[in-house]
This record gives C-alpha cells, structure tokens and sequence, in this order.
C-alpha cells in the first residue's frame, strides 16, 4: 500500500522550477547597503518631477532562493562540461578554467576602460600580445580586436573593404558569396551598402571557378569566402580564386568561423586573403556562455591598415603602450571602448598553454576527429559530397527520410543518447543537412559512444520511426510549440490579474 | 488536394489573382502554404501603396522561414485582409479563401500574361517532383 | 602533448588506421603544399597553469589594481555581488551554445525570459530583447530599427549623448544613407529644445538622446518625446547607467529604449564585455533586432520556453535581415539578472538613492572651489566640474593619491574648456572624495593666486 496516497502525483522541485516572479513576497531581500557616509538626501527635491515613485513588479527574494533558482535552471541545459557538443560551425571545443581565473584578477577586472594610459599598461600589454600571436598565426599584417562578435568583425572587414575602394576611386556596387555561406555573411553585405550575389558552387563543394570568372568584374568589390568552407572542405583552389578576385581589383574576405581547421598547419595570409575575421568564442576557447559574448577581431594586409577602427595599440619611444586615436582614413568605430577585452584576456590565456605545438596539435586532433566521426557514420548517412573533410563533416538524412524521418528528429533523439545535436539544416546548399563538428575537445571512447549512438539512431529509424519522430524523451520538456510561440508571442511574464 | 480555380490567375512564385472589373483580390496559392508549414505572420502593404508587377509587396512567414510576396500585376492597393494579422492560420486552413490584399488594376491586361489554373497545377506538380 | 587534449599517441595512431590515412598529413593533404606551414608559428612557448596564471598577475599589477577611480562616462563601479560569479561559473550556463535547441536549453531560455520581463519592469516599456552587445551598438541598432518602422531616414542626435555611441552610430549610418544631424546642448546641460524643434523634419526618423546624458544630467524626455512626435518622427533615449532607473523615472514616452545593463552586476573589464539591451512597444516587436525568448507549451502541456520570431534575423533573412547581428551577451546578461534579483525591488531603489546622496555631497564639496556646470538640472551620480586648471594636471596629483580623477573632456567637447566628468557611486567614500575635493581646491587657490596656466609644462596622464 501506498503510505502516502495524495503524493501519488508528485510535483519534482527541480524539474518544476517557476519563474523567479513566482516566488516573489514583499519583504524578502539578498542585498544588504553599508551605511551612508554622508549626508542622506531627499530624492524627490533633487529629482522633482523625475524621481521614480516605485518598481513595479521587480522580484524580492533572498539569496538561497537565487542561488537554488539559477542552479535548479543550470541543471536543463546540455553544456560542453557534460558532454560532446558537435554543433558543426560553431567549434564548441573545452573551455579552459584557467582562463576564468585570469580574467578575475583585480587588475583586470576592475580596470576602467578610460583610466591613464600609465596605469593600463597591463591591459595594453595583453591587447597587442594577443594582437602579435593572431597576425602571426594568420598570416596577415595587423589587425583590430575592437569588434564584439563575428557578425561586427565581418562588418567592420567590409567597412575597410569599402574604405579602400572608395581611396582607389569607387566604392564598387557588389560583393559575392557563396550559397554555402552562413546568413550573417549576405546580412553584414547589405548592412555596409553592397548588393549581394550569390555564387554557386560545384559538384565538390567547392567555389565554381567559371561562375567566379564570369561573376567577377570591376563592380565587385570583395568575395567573403568560408575557408574551410562550411562544408567542412578546403577550397583547393583558393590561390586561382584569389588571382582572380586581385586580378580585377577585388579583394579576398575570409570568414574565420573554421580556422579551428587551420591553426598552424596553413595561414590565410599565404594563401591570399587580404581581411579575414576570427571569432575567439570558436576557435581560441572564450566560452559561449549561451550565446555570447564573442570577440571578432578583424586582420588583414598591409594594405587596408590605414582603416583600421580607432582607437589602435601603439608602443611609444619610451617603450610604454598607448592608444592612437588619429587616424584620419579610419573607418571609425564599431564599438564603444576597445572591445570585448574579457574575451582577449582568455584567448591569450588559450594561446600560452598551447604554444606552437599545441596550437597545431589541437588543430590536426580537430581534423582527426571529424574524419574518425565520417568513416565512423559512412554508409549509415547519406555523404553528398565526397571530397575530403577537414575539421566537420555534413551527412544528409536522405536515406532515412524515405521513414519520414529528418534531420532535425535525428538530431531530437541524439540527446536521448546524451549527446547535444549537432547543427541541423545547414548549410542551404545540403538538403537536410546534418553537419557534424567534433572538435579537438573528444577523446576516441567519446567519439565511439556517439558513433554507436548515431548508428542506432539509423537502427531505430529503420524498426520504429515513431520511437525517434517522438523524441527527445529524457529532458525536462518535451518538443515545444513553436508555431504557437510565433503567432501569438508571449514575451514576458505578467502578474495574474 | 485542394483544387486551383478556374476564374483565377496564377504567377510561378505562387501568388493567386482574382479579377472582377477594374479590381482584383491577391492571396497565396495552397501550393505555397504547403510547402511554408504553419504560417505566423503575413507582412502586407498599407493601403495606398503603389505594387508593382513582378516586385515584392510584402512577406509571409512561418516559424522558420519567410517567403517573398510578388505582386502579380500592377495597382494600388484598396483593402488589406486585416483578420490574417491575428489569426495567419487561416491562410493553412484556406488558401484561396484568404485574400491579402484587394488592388485597383493599372492594367487589365496584365492578367493575360499570368498561368490558368490548369497551367499552373501542371507547374507545380513539375516542381514538386525535383 | 597538451593537457586540454584528451587523446593519447597511442589513440592517435589507432584512429589514424581506422580512417584508413598512413599519417596526420594525408588528412592535410586537400591543403595545397606550397601553402602548407612547415614551421613553428612564433608565438610563445607553451606555459604551464602556474606560469600564465603568474604572466597575468603581473599584467594585473601593472594596471592600476590599487587604484579607485571617479571615473564614470559609460562605465560604473558598482559592487557586484558574490553570488553573481558563483552562479554564472556552473559550467551548464558558462559552457552551453545559443539556445537554438530548446529541450536542452531550458535554463538559459527561461533566465532570459525572465531578464526581458524585468527590463520591461524598469523600463517600463512592454518588450525586451535578449541583450546586444553593448550599449553603443544597442543605440545605433535602435535607430536602425526606427528607421525601418517609419520608413524614414534622417536621423538627430542629441551632443549630450556619450561621444563614443555618436561615433559607432555614425560608422553604422554612413553606409545605411542616412544623413545626422547633431543637436548642442543649452545652459541646463540638456539637449537644446530649440535647436531641436528646428532639427526634426517630416523625414526625420528618429531623436536620439541619452538620460541621464553623458554630462550625467537628466533631460526634459516629455518635451523631447513632445517634439519628436508632433513630426511624426519616433524617440530613441540611450540609458549608459542603469543604477539611475532605481530612482529615475524611466523614459516612458519613449518608442524605443537603448540601453547599457553594465552597471547591474558587471565588471569594467577595461571596456568589455558588457550587456546591451534593446526595449519598445510590443507592435515594433517585428522590427526589433536579436534574439527574443518566448513561452510556449511542450507536447504536454507544460510551459516552456523558446527562441521565436526568428525570422527576423540573419540565419532566415539573410541579406533582408533586421541587423546581422548573431550572438547575444547571454552570459553577460545572467549576470545582469542576478544582479537584478539581488537587489530587487526595493534594493534597487536603496542602491540609487545611495549614488544621489554620494554625488550630492561630492558636488557641494567640489562646488566650494571649482564650478560646477548644470548645477540646476536634476542629476543622477555624475557631474562637470570646470577648472582653472587643466584636468589632465590636477589629475596627475590626485593619482599620487592612488585615486583616479574625473574624465577630462577636452577630447570630446573642446567648447567646455577645462572641464572634467566625476561620478560618484555607492563604493566612493566620503574620504576619496574629501582628498579629490581639497586637491582640486588647492589648484584654483594656486591658479588664482598665480593666474598662469601650466598646462603645456604638464605630462599628459589621461589619453
């Protein structure tokens, strides 16, 4: 018999967590002010008609309630910590704590972005230490960390783009990009005043070099060029491609989203890109935090330097650092102060406990991993291109759409088995695409349990489809109504009236 | 499947076109709200707008895509279906019973150079099967 | 070998034979040979934890960890509660991806609902989004936003708004084409409501202004929204400390709030990274750049919660987007709402009223010697000061005091002379501000006495 009848249905307290306004009662508080060293004031004599009567429905709530909140929320997300992250083009390698730790030193931490140069010099120190590791492991000349993300740093490339061109007499009208390209690629085009043109790739994959040829005249000012693209393939012919784009006075972007492929093992700036940006939240290990910050620092050639954002990092002759802030070609600024500097700090962090060696270990571990998951999944997954992979591999669910199952259910019922989806979708030019990005951060026994997880997936969808079409079972919420969330948005919480 | 009238006219980017006189009543094709899923929102002029043949005029858009509206004539636009701003749905339950838009022709003759129903069924069933 | 790599050589060798590759460089090989690097990239050798952990400490040391500062100008000292890193160090909110799989991203999905719902609150507007990337880019992309809702291009902004967002927003509006027109400011330290009257024209798509502004002063946002309106035009109000909406009445006649969260629970951290967030009225919701969290139901009926009206960004738009805008400051956002759910609805209040009482008494002090600009206009926790004296020089004294004093701002309003802007927040005490106080007085009695200017003899200290 059951001992207590009415707890038949019980309600789980983590799993039931509310909303923070729920738990919410006059006359809770976590926040304690010390006294007031001078003289109190009356808000509304110094205010008048600006003081602010109250807060309306601002929670009160005390500090085990906060913390038992946000740690009871932490315990539904998936995260890197738990387990492997494939999510291809977004590089979701290990986080290193160190990093976390440098970055809370009181110094830094605390550092004023407008305090005097003579009390910044560690700060300066770490921007053009970090600045000197990115050219060189880029292979470019110079460059800017000022930009907060990737999507700023391919805008703040495009600006300099335009800037040049418009020094050499013309502006131009159009910027080419592949239909493979990620979606900030065409957005960041027309935010900076280009047209876009799409540019249709071959039976590999990769950049059609006679759509190129025919595409590319005087009017084009830049083709932005994923490299590897995301296909998880190397343009093999990247230096006719940037004979072509320089022979006709465009120039070569490349968008950095997969230099995890790249570090030390090749260089941008040999193969001929002229500006390229690279997102330190990818490649150089800052965390993703749940979508963001990240940090797009921009680099480039000789070339384009005299339109580089303001302020720059300059060692002045007594050997201390200093902010230039004239720099009359400038493109301007993107963003206030100097950028996400918390990022540069990890990143920096990331490059000192690798050094070249690890650097470029970590790089061929990424590529070995990606072609260990490819061998692994082929045959089970259709493989629509052939060509050799680098650092992610796209499959396709033709084989088990023929069950009316796809990618994104494979990807629903992946996190049964433990594991996050991987990227579902995309790119465009892969109908159902599941793109698969390891990363350096697996061991082989991970690699194999998802392998194993993926092949019985494929199993499932073969015996049972409706077992996969129904997933993920294991999470706190089942598949949520989208359509519901999009007609009729609900996009905060109100009090019940 | 829902069958495609008669009396309308049809463009390949899926719009459908209804004439009666100088005006004509726009929507899109049940072709189109299939392959969109469950739409949330449709974008539409204001009334007054100048649409132009060939040019877009507008969007509709479901949870995870957003699909170009390309007017299939030219005019001005007279009336706009302002139940689909609360309720988009109505578009997935009847396509060819929810208008968008109601337009004064610029010129009738417009229309001649737009599919019949019976070309344009043989349209999509050639599109369907890529 | 590489302690974040969790591989053996003996696994290396073994995967490498289960692709079927004689070596690493056969899987190298799609990468043309002349570009291949067949050497070490010259960065520095690899260090251990303890090594980097000492490298940084120095750097730490060489910026000014001793030092407290009145500097404010889009940047606060605020204590930042405990709790705050405790909480956003869990690995499952610091190491997950963008929320794009809601089933396993519950946490992060639900603590920014909660986020917008409380932006919302003291705002008091009805939408908020996920958080920009700071507060410059939030302003720009709010003009943006306007400018698409109006279908008009012209844009005026107010010269009391923080001279760094004006510089962004002009980089962004050059190449949208859309002309700025900038407003001075009068005696009062607001924005010139003339000047402004005559500014906004039928093709003006929106004013831009900043509350409390840069000089830290409070503008007149009904007679703005007043003026903006009557043209049909909308109104964009900047928010660079959010402390202020403790005690401030938020802009409520404004279309659109722009603001920068750094104050609530974020570090300086040398400029970066911060939290910017973009507030407005739910028919504009469409028009709103980044991401958006809604409530939905699952399956089962339970709620939950998910990103939505995505169709508005770059992934579906592509070039059509509302901004190119991808990543949001999640992590930078969680410590915002923690922030906010520490404080809370009365703390908030008690934190602001703190700013006001410490600002008040360090304007009556400097008051006594140096003048102090827009004395009339209600204020929040900054204030100008003008000098005899080159800021710069009596700022180098004031550092021997291992403080850091007021922003000089020549740079950037070379038409107040010798002015500098002071902020005061709950962590300046009385005697900081005491010693700054008597170091300045000490200047305009000298100054006075002698009625020579020493500026060009002095070392720039402050950029």
């Amino acid at each position: 018999m059951n001992k207590y009848p009415d707890l038949k249905a019980t309600r789980h307290t983590s799993q039931d967590e509310g909303l923070i306004f729920e738990k919410s009662s006059p006359g809770k508080a976590a926040w304690k002010l010390p006294p007031l060293d001078v003289p109190e004031v009356d808000s509304k004599e110094l205010l008048g008609s600006s003081a602010r009567k109250d807060l309306g429905n601002m929670p009160e709530v005390s500090e085990i309630e906060i913390i038992r909140h946000f740690t009871r929320l932490s315990t539904w997300n998936y995260a890197i910590d738990l387990g492997m992250y494939p999510l291809g083009s977004c590089t979701m390698k290990y986080n290193p704590r160190v990093n976390e730790a440098v970055v809370r030193m009181e110094g830094l931490a605390n550092a004023h972005p407008y305090q005097p140069e003579k009390i910044s010099q560690g700060a300066l120190r770490i921007m053009k230490a970090l600045s000197e590791c990115l050219v060189e492991i880029t292979g470019m000349d110079a460059i800017t960390l000022q930009p907060a993300a990737g999507a700023q740093g391919e805008m703040t490339g495009l600006l300099m783009v335009r800037a040049y061109h418009e020094s050499k007499g013309a502006a131009r009208k159009k910027v080419l990009i592949p239909d493979s390209a990620h979606g900030t690629n065409p957005a960041t085009a027309a935010t900076v005043g280009y047209a876009v043109e799409n540019l249709k790739s071959n039976a590999n994959g990769m950049v059609d070099i006679a759509s190129l040829e025919a595409q590319m005249n005087e009017d084009v000012a830049a083709l932005m060029l994923t490299n590897p693209n995301t296909l998880g393939v190397f343009e093999q012919e990247i230096h006719k491609i940037a004979d072509l784009m320089h022979a006709k006075g465009g120039l070569l972007y490349m968008d950095g989203a997969n230099m995890n492929a790249l570090v030390g093992k090749v260089r941008p700036g040999d193969f001929g890109v002229d500006v390229m940006h690279l997102n330190l939240h990818k490649t150089f290990s800052t965390p993703h935090g749940g979508g963001g910050p990240g940090s797009g620092p921009v680099a480039i050639k000789k070339i384009l330097e005299p339109f580089l954002p303001t302020p720059i990092v300059i060692e002045k002759q007594d050997g201390t650092l200093g902010l230039e802030y004239n720099s009359p070609k400038s493109v301007g600024r993107v963003r206030a102060f100097y950028g996400n500097f918390g990022m540069f700090v990890r990143a920096l962090a990331y490059i000192l406990a690798n050094g070249p060696d690890g650097l470029r270990q970590t790089t061929e571990d990424a590529v070995l991993n990606a072609n260990y998951i490819r061998k692994g999944l082929q045959g089970t997954f259709d493989l629509p291109y052939s060509t050799p992979s680098m650092h992610e591999v796209v499959f396709s669910d033709k084989i088990q759409a023929k069950k009316g199952v796809k990618t994104m259910d494979l990807a629903k019922r992946l996190i049964d088995y433990g594991f996050h989806p991987y990227t579902t979708a995309f790119p465009l030019i892969v109908p159902g695409a599941l793109m698969i990005e390891p990363t350096e951060s697996e061991g082989r026994d991970e690699l194999d349990l998802f392998i194993e997880a993926m092949k019985r997936i494929a199993a499932e969808v073969e015996e049972d489809p409706q077992t996969v079409l129904g997933a993920p079972y294991t999470t706190r919420v089942s598949r949520l109504d989208e359509t519901t969330a999009a007609r009729k948005p609900i996009l905060r919480w109100k009090p019940a009236s | 499947m829902a069958s495609y009238p008669t009396d309308f006219k049809y463009t390949k980017e899926h719009e459908w076109i209804k004439q009666s006189d100088n005006t004509a009543t726009i929507g899109i094709t049940n072709y189109a709200q299939e392959s969109l899923g469950d739409i949330v929102f449709v974008d539409a002029p204001k009334v007054g707008t100048e649409i132009k043949a060939g040019a877009t005029f507008g969007s509709v858009e479901s949870v995870k895509a957003v699909s170009d509206l390309f007017a299939p004539v030219s005019g001005t636009v007279t009336e706009v279906n302002a139940e689909l701003a609360t309720a988009p749905e109505k578009i997935n339950k009847d396509a060819h019973g929810s208008w968008i838009i109601k337009v004064t022709l610029k010129d009738p003759n417009e229309l001649n150079s737009l599919l019949s129903a019976a070309d344009y069924e043989k349209f999509v069933a050639e599109e369907g099967s890529h | 070998m590489q302690r974040y790599l969790p591989k053996s050589q003996a696994d290396r060798e073994a995967m490498l034979k289960a692709i079927g590759a004689r070596s690493i460089d056969d899987l190298f090989a799609p990468i043309p040979a002349e570009y291949r690097l067949n050497r070490d990239l010259k960065v520095p050798r690899q260090m251990a934890e303890s090594e980097i952990v000492d490298w940084f400490r120095e750097r730490s040391r060489e910026n000014g960890d001793a030092y407290t500062s009145f500097l404010g100008a889009g940047a606060y000292a605020h204590y930042r509660p405990v709790i705050i890193d405790s909480l956003i160090s869990r690995g499952e909110f610091l190491t997950a991806y963008t929320p794009y799989q809601a089933e396993v991203s519950q946490g992060t999905l639900q603590s920014i609902f909660e986020f917008q719902t409380m932006i919302c609150e003291l705002t008091g507007m009805e939408v908020a989004n996920a958080s920009m990337y700071d507060g410059s880019t939030a302003a720009t992309e709010a003009v943006l936003m306007a400018a698409r809702v109006t279908g008009r291009n012209g844009v005026v902004v107010a010269r009391s708004v923080h001279p760094e967002y004006r510089e962004v927003l002009k980089t962004y509006a050059t190449h949208q084409e859309m002309p700025l027109t900038e407003v001075g400011f009068a005696e009062s330290g607001r924005v010139d409501l003339k000047a402004l009257d005559k500014a906004v024209t039928d093709q003006t798509a929106c004013v831009l202004i900043q509350s409390p502004n840069f000089f830290g002063t409070i503008e007149d946002v009904v007679a703005v929204a007043e003026i903006a309106h009557k043209k049909g035009a909308l109104l964009v109000v900047a928010i660079a400390e959010a402390v202020s909406l403790g005690i401030v009445q938020p802009p409520r006649e404004a279309d659109i709030i722009a603001m920068e969260a750094q104050s609530f629970g974020v570090p300086l951290g040398f400029g970066g990274p911060y939290c910017g967030v973009i507030a407005t009225r739910e028919k504009f919701v469409r028009q709103m750049p980044g991401r958006l969290v809604g409530q939905t139901v699952d399956s089962h009926g339970r709620r939950g919660f998910v990103l939505t009206l995505a169709t508005r960004e770059q992934h579906i738009r592509r070039e059509k987007a509302t901004s190119n805008i991808c990543t949001n400051q999640a992590l930078i956002a969680l410590m915002v709402n923690i922030f906010m759910n520490v404080y809370g609805k009365v703390g908030l209040r008690e934190l602001a009223k703190q700013n006001l009482a410490k600002t008040h008494y360090a304007v009556q002090q400097f008051g006594k010697n140096a003048k102090v600009l827009f004395d009339k206009t209600p204020r929040f926790n900054e204030f100008v000061i003008q000098t005899s004296e080159a800021p710069n020089a009596i700022n180098s004294r004031i550092l021997g005091h291992k403080i850091v004093g007021g922003l000089p701002l020549k740079k950037f309003y070379p038409e107040l002379g010798n002015a500098s802007l002071w902020c005061c927040t709950e962590l300046t005490p009385r005697t900081m501000i005491d010693t700054a106080a008597r170091v300045v007085a000490e200047s305009e009695r000298s100054e006075k006495g002698a009625n020579t200017s020493e500026e060009e003899a002095v070392p720039e200290v402050v950029r």
